[in-house]
């Protein structure tokens, strides 16, 4: 497998914003690698220094074995781009758009052909001030393909779709995928990315926080258990901790949080009852795919102190 | 759903036949100019309505004393052209690029091998030939319908025409460079737009203007532009001077431009 797309040690600020702390990831050809986090986390940042339109302040990128930003003319031929917001004139027509944009390529994608598969063959000559917003969303996928890219990157793929344009668009991506061109998926959908990536990156706060597939993401998540209580008693952390079955032990405030595997619970509840403490405002999260994203980028970011109940859930959303 | 986006060029573009992208996205932008409605109303449309003002009003039938048979009409056609001029590029070409950076089309036309100079140069292109259609028009609208004769030196009137819209399209990508809102930039074209004109007679023609104004008329990039149509137009070639200040200021505001402009 050769890496289509390398990036090192990238750091970008805004001021005084950290938006992207020291990222790094490659890109195997031929997979579908998702970046996914919550709002803010950094992923647009990320994907944009990988498409040249932002300097990092430090580190490197390098994509199909070309500088973003050194070798634009050859980059922008083999590397197609969804942004997370751009829009077109308000006057031009869909099938215009196509035509035009597959006239930039040099060896462009049959746009008719593109247009029909993103469902947009009835508005060809309808101007994009009267698209509807999932129609313009199609829209911008297709000009991401007309070029015929290598890699693809998409930012906020699906956002603003309806559940069925949803999955015909998932279904396209996976015929884009199967033709052999890489594609990077931006996405704070969880469902989205267990259903199309091969790996998955984590990031929050500017960091990665694991990269990993995201069936293994959901076995950890699976397995996982979190136990929330407050103590009548104190005690030493290590009392839980040293338990086999528990993984992390956490105190906010009087609360204790603690997660382990699926038999931590009892092996908690008999270790307190053997020391004479009682877990008053007992309460167990099963973990779910989303919980183990919130768990694992809690934990890389929040300096340790435990996300509150569904805190981050929204900001997932 | 199936997949199929391989090249087939031959769907895309006719048997051998390449298809420039400049030659495209001028030709898209061409069409966007006219759906706008903007540029032809403003650019192309205000200037001969005020062409068929002036020509309707008596008083510029009159013979402007000391001109060798010029009327008062006559003597306004170099300012309407340089207006004509000076609308399309101080207003429809900074308000298009303005929105379009605003609404991220140059940022997305940046992921593309489009290439920033073609994706101006489409730009430049539909608001010269913009001009051409516009100059051509209030000529031959002037001949045919109130005998305002050609200009007497032609190939003179033709390179000041080139002179002038190299500086007034240069002043619009200062005017987009410099504007980062499509408000900004419009307010930013006003406030040239008016000092401009007045230094190019549309108010108070220039060989009435006292003496030092009219120093400071032929130093202004459209005072210079009058001056020159103006002597294409009584059939002798323009002052180097002229020329030169035009070239001057082009040069100037495109280096500017050239420095300050923002894709996003
Ligand atoms: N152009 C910008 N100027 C200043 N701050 C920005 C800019 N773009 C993004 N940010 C900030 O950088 C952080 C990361 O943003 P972004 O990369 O858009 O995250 P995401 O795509 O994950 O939502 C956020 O705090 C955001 O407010
Ligand atoms: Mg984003």
């Amino acid at each position: 497998m050769t890496v289509v797309i390398d990036v090192q040690g990238l750091h970008k600020e805004y001021g005084t914003t950290v938006a992207v702390d020291d990222v790094s990831f490659s890109v195997q050809e031929g997979e579908i690698f998702g970046i996914l986090g919550p709002n803010g986390a950094g992923k647009t940042t990320t994907v944009e220094c990988v498409e040249g339109l932002r300097v990092p302040d430090r580190g490197s990128v390098s994509v199909l074995g070309l500088d973003p930003r050194r070798d634009r003319a050859e980059l922008t031929q083999v590397l197609g781009v969804q942004l997370q917001d751009s829009q077109m004139p308000e006057r031009l027509k869909v099938a215009e758009a196509l035509d035009l944009y597959s006239s930039f390529y040099r060896s462009p994608a049959d746009w008719r052909a593109l247009m029909e598969q993103l469902g947009l063959a009835d508005k060809a000559t309808t101007p994009f001030k009267k698209l509807s917003g999932g129609q313009k969303q199609r829209l911008s996928i297709a000009l991401a393909l007309v070029g015929n890219p290598r890699v693809a990157v998409l930012d906020e793929l699906t956002t603003g779709l309806d559940p069925q344009a949803r999955r015909d668009t998932w279904e396209l991506i996976e015929g884009v995928r199967d033709r052999g061109v890489t594609i990077v998926l931006v996405s704070h959908f969880m469902e989205e990315a267990e259903r199309l990536c091969d790996r998955v990156a984590l990031i929050d706060s500017g960091r990665v926080a694991v990269i990993d597939s995201p069936a293994a993401l959901a076995e950890r998540a699976v397995s996982e258990q979190r136990i929330q209580f407050r103590p009548t008693a104190s005690f030493d952390d290590a009392l839980l901790a040293s338990l086999p079955e528990v993984t992390s032990v956490i105190h906010r405030g009087d609360v204790v949080v603690v997660t382990g595997n699926a038999d931590a619970l009892n092996a908690v509840i008999s270790v307190l009852a053997r020391n004479q403490i009682v877990a008053r405002q007992l309460r167990v999260d099963q973990g779910s795919l989303e919980d183990a994203f919130l768990e694992l980028t809690g934990r890389g970011a929040r300096n340790g102190s435990a996300h509150g109940d569904g805190q981050g859930k929204d900001e997932l959303r | 759903m199936t997949v199929s986006t391989q090249a087939h060029p031959a769907a895309t573009a006719g048997p051998g036949a390449r298809r420039s992208a400049l030659a495209q996205l001028t030709r898209v932008e061409f069409r966007l100019f006219l759906r706008e409605r903007v540029g032809p109303v403003w650019g192309v449309g205000f200037p001969i309505l005020l062409l068929v003002v002036f020509g309707s009003i008596p008083s510029f039938k009159k013979v402007l004393d000391g001109s060798g048979g010029l009327t008062v009409l006559d003597s306004y056609i170099p300012v309407l052209v340089v207006m004509s001029l000076a609308l399309l590029g101080f207003v429809s070409l900074p308000l298009t690029l303005v929105n379009y950076r605003e609404r991220g089309i140059l940022r997305r036309l940046e992921t593309t091998p489009a290439g920033r100079v073609r994706v101006l140069g489409a730009q430049l292109i539909v608001n010269f030939g913009m001009a051409v259609v516009t100059l051509a028009v209030l000529l031959i609208v002037a001949r045919l319908a109130y005998d305002v004769p050609f200009p007497g030196q032609f190939g003179a009137w033709v390179i000041t025409a080139l002179f002038a819209s190299a500086v007034v399209l240069a002043m619009g990508l200062f005017v987009a460079s410099i504007g980062s809102t499509a408000r900004a930039a419009a307010a930013i074209g006003n406030v040239l737009f008016y000092p401009m004109m007045f230094f190019s007679g549309l108010w108070l023609p220039i060989p009435a203007m006292p003496e030092t104004l009219q120093h400071v008329a032929h130093a202004f990039p459209l005072g210079a532009a009058w001056e020159s149509f103006q002597q294409a137009a009584l059939g002798s070639w323009p002052p180097a001077l002229a020329l030169g200040t035009m070239a001057a200021w082009a040069v100037a505001f495109a280096v500017i431009a050239g420095r300050f402009f923002r894709w996003e």
